[in-house]
């Protein structure tokens, strides 16, 4: 019992697979292409194997290759063998894919676990162990929507939504380079200096301080979707109107942060200023903003996201016939759902990479916060 | 004024009384006190009796509300604006983005001195606290001590003739402490400066200082003041000399008589 217990996902894969081998066949009888018992055999073979793995007494590097090399063969030969028989899945299947998936989670607990002595070893398993998490998601919404048959326009496939985007890459730039290059990086630039400066404003002048900033604080409440299509209205079809809407998104957090951010100092390095009989320039620019750096990073991260929203809804109210906001509410009325999770695939990688660079970014210039000493 | 021409500090009954939402709360009250040029004055006294106070009003981090000061023959705000004065706070205040190098640049480059004269000051005034060598690391790579005799240099760097210390060493350990008082006399020594010096270590006080000022509180005020008949020249064991002794029982004595209406 204890040796069963060494492993419960390798304990279950291997009950998942005697249960399969009973239920078999994987597919219902009258599908067009059924499986070759070969590949049955293989597929049953390789979970079995890797099933076992989780009990040898071996290292657990060598362990999580195997784990890793069986679990994704099986994946793999699996959904293989869905081609042209969509919906056709029968429960063996399930509990197979379900078998190697717990390989996989059992291989991800092992990778876990290694204590490498390396920085690049170190480094490659922080960058593999999400990464194979990933694969998981996208390999059971392959198997489940492919297996079951899940209707296209509810929730397609990746494959198919990967066949689409590599389709209609010259569609996809186009919508990037107006979305993205156009409104966003404009917008983000200019709403992101504008708060900045209109905070060290309401810091040098008192009176805007007091009344600028607390309906700074009633406009950032206003809703996205109301200010659109006035911006539409005032600046055009083109990108500049959805460019206007960027900067209302990130104007206020860069200058509520910012605002927050100038008062981070401490009185005692402010006390050190002031025996210098520093100015207020060289005080901002020594000690004030330096101490100020993690709220504005923090305001340039939450703008990062907050202006790739805001360009592509600015796009549902008016706007040429390219953007990545406008395709997406023209092709979900047209059903054609893969175009418009291609679009989502391709937002959500740009906003991670945009967010990602800002976080680098952050990282090298506040390299000495306690936060962020110890890596 | 008739302040003698050595005299640094120079205050005629001092007063400082904040308005709080208790009421006022009289933090210094008819304080008369000169400091000479060259003199290490030590305030000492339990806290709230306004050694602090007064530190920061020579600094003109506070304003007085009765009487007269004057430092360097003008008044603190004048004396600030012309730099007259180092100060060291209770802790180091080292700013974490900057290597120690660049922490005592600081106000060289705050007063606008040239490049060249930067890099030697810097040098110059690392070598004055043994902290050779560490110039191209963070503060937060360094142990207490170390950032307590950094942000020491960092006040020492633009050559004020007044430097005024609150409690530097108040957050150190023994050992510590006493291996940086040995290194302050000394650098007081080298460079003759005034230096006014809050604690609330009875030693450390009679250890370094040519006059104690015995302060009490509510309101803060200056019960004595002690003229030290020690040599200049003070080795630590010094600690151990009958007249070292008899200072430190008079201290002592002059704190409890500031106490004993209290408690």
């Amino acid at each position: 019992m204890t040796y069963l217990l060494r492993s419960w996902q390798g304990s279950i894969a291997l009950l998942l697979c005697l249960l399969a081998l009973v239920r078999l066949p994987l597919l219902a009888t009258d599908a067009s292409t059924p499986f070759a018992a070969a590949g049955t055999a293989g597929v049953l073979l390789l979970i079995a194997v890797g099933a076992l793995a989780c009990f040898m007494r071996i290292s657990r590097a060598a362990r999580a290759l195997i784990l890793f090399v069986t679990a994704h063969t099986a994946a793999w030969l699996l959904i293989g063998g869905m081609s042209g028989n969509e919906g056709n899945a029968s429960l063996s299947y399930f509990l197979l894919i379900a078998a190697s998936w717990l390989l996989g989670w059992r291989c991800i607990s092992e990778l876990a676990e290694i204590r490498p002595s390396s920085r690049q070893t170190m480094m490659a398993l922080r960058l593999l162990i999400p990464a194979i998490f990933g694969a998981w998601v996208l390999i059971l919404w392959e198997a489940i929507t492919r297996g079951a048959g899940v209707p296209f326009i509810l929730l397609p496939p990746p494959s198919a939504i990967w066949d689409r985007i590599v389709s209609s890459v010259p569609i996809l730039a186009a919508d990037v380079r107006q979305t993205v290059f156009k409104a966003v990086l404009f917008g983000y630039v200019v709403g992101c200096a504008a708060g900045f400066a209109v905070a060290i404003l309401a810091d040098r002048i008192s009176f805007l301080r007091r009344g600028l900033l607390p309906i700074g604080n009633l406009m950032s409440a206003l809703p996205i979707i109301g200010v659109a299509p006035i911006m539409v209205m005032w600046f055009g079809f083109d990108w500049q109107s959805k460019a206007a809407v960027v900067i209302v998104m990130t104007f206020f957090p860069m200058l509520v942060n910012t605002v927050a951010g100038l008062s981070a100092s401490g009185s005692m390095e402010r006390d050190l200023m002031r025996s210098y009989a520093s100015g207020y320039w060289q005080t901002l620019v020594k000690l004030r903003l330096p101490a100020a750096m993690l709220f504005i990073f923090n305001a340039l991260k939450i703008n990062s996201t907050l202006a790739l929203i805001g360009a592509i809804v600015a796009e549902f109210f008016g706007t040429p016939i390219v953007g990545m906001g406008f395709r997406i509410s023209t092709e979900i009325g047209r059903m054609n759902v893969d175009m418009v999770w291609a679009e989502i695939a391709v937002a959500a990688l740009i906003g991670s990479v945009f967010y990602g660079v800002v976080a680098l970014v952050e990282l090298a210039t506040t390299f000495w916060h306690p936060s962020n000493r110890g890596g | 004024m008739n302040a003698s021409a050595s005299s640094v500090v120079s205050a005629r009954k001092l007063g400082l009384t904040f308005q709080t939402s208790d009421g006022p709360v009289h933090a210094l009250s008819v304080v008369d006190l000169e400091v000479e040029k060259g003199d290490f004055v030590s305030f000492i006294g339990p806290s709230g009796c306004g050694k602090t106070t007064f530190l920061r009003v020579i600094a003109d981090l506070e304003k007085n509300t009765a009487g007269e000061i004057t430092v360097n023959g003008m008044t603190p705000e004048e004396a600030r604006k012309s730099r007259c004065y180092g100060y060291v706070f209770q802790a180091p205040a080292l700013y974490p983005w900057r290597t120690i190098e660049k922490n005592v640049v600081l106000p060289l480059e705050i007063m606008g001195y040239s490049k060249t004269e930067q890099k030697q000051r810097v040098q110059r005034t690392l070598d004055l606290v043994n902290l050779t060598g560490f110039g191209k690391k963070y503060p937060w790579q360094l142990s207490g001590g170390m950032q307590q005799r950094a942000s020491i240099a960092r006040a020492l760097a633009f050559d004020a003739d007044l430097l005024l210390m609150d409690e530097p060493f108040g957050a150190l350990d023994e050992i510590v402490r006493d291996h940086l008082n040995e290194q302050l006399l000394k650098l007081w020594a080298a460079t003759e400066k005034t230096i006014c010096f809050v604690t609330h270590s009875i030693p450390e006080a009679v250890y370094l200082s040519t006059k104690i000022v015995v302060m009490s509180p509510r309101p803060g005020r200056v019960t004595d003041v002690i003229h030290s008949t020690l040599p200049r020249e003070r080795p630590l064991e010094i600690r151990e000399t009958p007249e070292f002794l008899e200072i430190a029982h008079r201290v002592r004595e002059g704190l409890r008589a500031g106490h004993s209406y209290e408690e």
